[in-house]
């Protein structure tokens, strides 16, 4: 998003320049150039991400060669041995990023619900404010709280809680680590819930007065009010805001570093440490043992590429079949 | 004519606007009253307080007492919610619920509180649709979306959705200010037969709907009401000067 704001800046300036400069001489012209100047701007955006795509690609060859299509399911990971394997980290990213984001949404929404249609006007721009300015934290200072404050907390009081109570679940199973895939899901959660809450407020408020004085002339209450008049006409945004989330959560490398274990295992306990594709690059760039090493941190970036792209292409299905029964209206 | 619902003393305020000053008026039973008046008049605001929408501006202060048959529908002991099933509204502007099919639009009160068998649901809708004079236009695809709706259709089908959970009055704020003429002569049509079983009280800002639809006439002038009495009469021989000015379209 910061990227298209300075881009959409520099072509503001672009025009005005434009302007001024052919406001004398022949309108037609200046058009022409406007029109190109955009067009160039837009396709070297393209330009960069087939650049950094085929250079992802050509890094990784090595290991695409060595490895094949068994990459993705190798469970094995020991740089030494030139054991590689992507298997755990694409578990560790797509379970912690889907149980943050199924953690995340209805406090998201309950929270845009509250700011906007339950508290009263200054209470609601109070908590407002206080999530934008959640927003704002740095990832490492999120990391750093998580593994100083709440993984300790989470080994001392949540995960004995959910062992003696839930143990028989395989998801709480095992020994209290406090980090772990718990203590990621939990960072990930708290960390997505501002985006969410603040993109769904902006969608509920622009949802029309007439759609719920529509529902209250029927006899609603509030509640109902909501889930029939508010809520549906906002789906389509709100489905966005968690989409936005789910990218967010899956490519977040810092503040899950800090607090996942970085174990490369595939454990069915969320209690266990894991690791995710962002971490595993992140932490082992610097020192690899070997080309193959990079090459094989690249094709996990390539994967994690590829996997967002999924997401995203999911997530435009999924609004699409959502938005299709009210056309008439756009998202 | 027996009286419907009363207003005694109503006076509206919104922060330091004082926009409806001390209104009393009678609405009778299974007819239709029109309210008129220039724009910024308190019409709509005179309407909304019947249904109690003011409780949702936070600035809006109601005072005196409206009765709905022999209960002050502002009595502290009453539920707004209550009140509102009791008096429908129909809008300036059609908002049917765009996320809804046609059929869904129609049973929205329903849904609500989630408690209707399919079976009925289909009858309601069925005979709703054919009071509003929509059912032969969309019976083949109740399933499609409200959005794929004419305005007027949509209007209509706004209707629908309000007699669908049986009110006892209906209230109109100019149902038909967003629709060309034909849309109009049906929901004129519509209004008229709607009296036979509710009480209508419309807005309008169209003399010549007013002079048609309606029995009764309350012509209202910056925040008072002026004169009401039976149509004919406003409209042939009105006693306030103000009255005869703007029905005549000579005023200010
Ligand atoms: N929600 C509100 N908040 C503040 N003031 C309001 C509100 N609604 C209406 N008013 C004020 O009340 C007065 C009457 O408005 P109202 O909408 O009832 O007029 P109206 O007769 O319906 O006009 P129109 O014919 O243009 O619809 C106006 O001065 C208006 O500014
Ligand atoms: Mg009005």
């Amino acid at each position: 998003m910061e990227i298209t704001k300075t881009m959409t800046s520099a072509m503001d300036r672009e025009t005005a320049a434009a302007k001024t400069a052919f406001i004398s001489g022949n309108k037609a012209w200046g058009d022409r150039l406007f029109r190109w100047l955009t067009l160039g701007f837009s396709a070297s955006i393209l330009l960069i991400l087939l650049i950094m795509a085929f250079e992802m690609i050509k890094e990784s060859l090595p290991a695409i060669r060595k490895f094949g299509w068994g990459f993705t399911i190798g469970k094995d990971w020991d740089p030494v041995q030139e054991q590689f394997g992507a298997l755990p980290f694409l578990y560790g990213s797509v379970v912690s990023s889907i149980l943050a984001i199924l953690m995340a949404t209805p406090l998201s929404v309950g929270t845009a619900l509250f700011i906007t249609d339950i508290a009263p006007k200054k209470l609601g721009g109070a908590v407002s404010s206080l999530v934008e300015l959640l927003a704002a934290i740095p990832s490492v200072i999120y990391g750093l709280w998580g593994v100083l404050v709440m993984a300790p907390w989470l080994q001392k009081t949540v995960q004995p809680f959910l062992i003696d109570h839930f143990g028989f679940i395989p998801l709480f199973q095992g020994a209290p680590y406090g980090v772990s895939m718990l203590a990621a899901i939990f960072i990930l959660m708290i960390m997505i819930v501002p985006i969410i809450t603040s993109i769904t407020k902006e969608v509920l408020t622009a949802v029309p007065t007439a759609q719920k004085e529509a529902a209250y002339a029927l006899g609603a209450t509030r509640w109902e009010m909501l889930r029939v008049a508010l809520l549906p006409y906002a789906r389509s945004g709100i489905l966005g805001a968690v989409i936005l989330g789910l990218g967010r959560a899956i490519g977040e490398t810092m503040a899950v570093t800090m607090v996942i274990g970085n174990t490369p295992q595939i454990a069915l306990s969320l209690l266990a440490p894991g690791y995710t594709m962002p971490s595993v690059i992140a932490n082992e760039f610097a020192e690899t043992t070997s080309k193959l090493h990079a090459s094989v941190l690249m094709e996990i970036g390539l994967i994690l590429l590829v996997v967002t792209l999924i997401i995203n292409i999911m997530a435009r299905l999924l609004i699409w079949s959502v938005t299709r029964g009210n056309s008439g209206r756009s998202a | 004519m027996q009286t419907k619902v009363t207003l005694e003393n109503l006076n509206v305020h919104f922060g330091s606007n004082h926009a409806v000053k001390d209104v009393s008026l009678d609405f009778p039973e299974n007819s239709v009253t029109a309210i008129i008046g220039p724009s910024g008049c308190g019409k709509s605001t005179v309407l909304r307080s019947l249904n109690r929408m003011h409780d949702l501006v936070p600035s809006a202060r109601v005072t005196g007492r409206i009765m709905l048959d022999n209960t002050d529908i502002y009595d502290r002991a009453v539920d707004p919610v209550a009140v509102r099933r009791r008096i429908g509204m129909v809008f300036q502007k059609p908002n049917p619920f765009p996320a809804m099919s046609i059929h869904d639009n129609v049973v929205a009160g329903y849904k609500l509180t989630g408690s209707l068998k399919r079976s009925d649901a289909e009858d309601i809708v069925e005979s709703c649709l054919k009071r509003v004079a929509l059912w032969d236009e969309v019976k083949d695809r109740l399933k499609t979306s409200a959005m794929d709706l004419s305005g007027g259709q949509q209007q209509r089908l706004c209707i629908a959705r309000t007699i669908a959970v049986q009110p006892e009055v209906i209230l109109m704020d100019e149902p038909c200010s967003a629709l060309d003429p034909i849309a109009t002569l049906k929901i004129e049509e519509l209004i008229e037969e709607l009296k036979e079983q509710y009480t209508v009280i419309i807005v309008t800002h169209n003399m010549q709907q007013a002079a048609r639809v309606s029995d009764s006439t309350a012509f209202f002038y910056m925040g008072e009401l002026i004169e009401f009495g039976l149509t004919k009469k406003i409209f042939t021989t009105p006693e306030k000067r103000q009255t005869e000015d703007y029905i005549t379209g000579r005023f200010g």
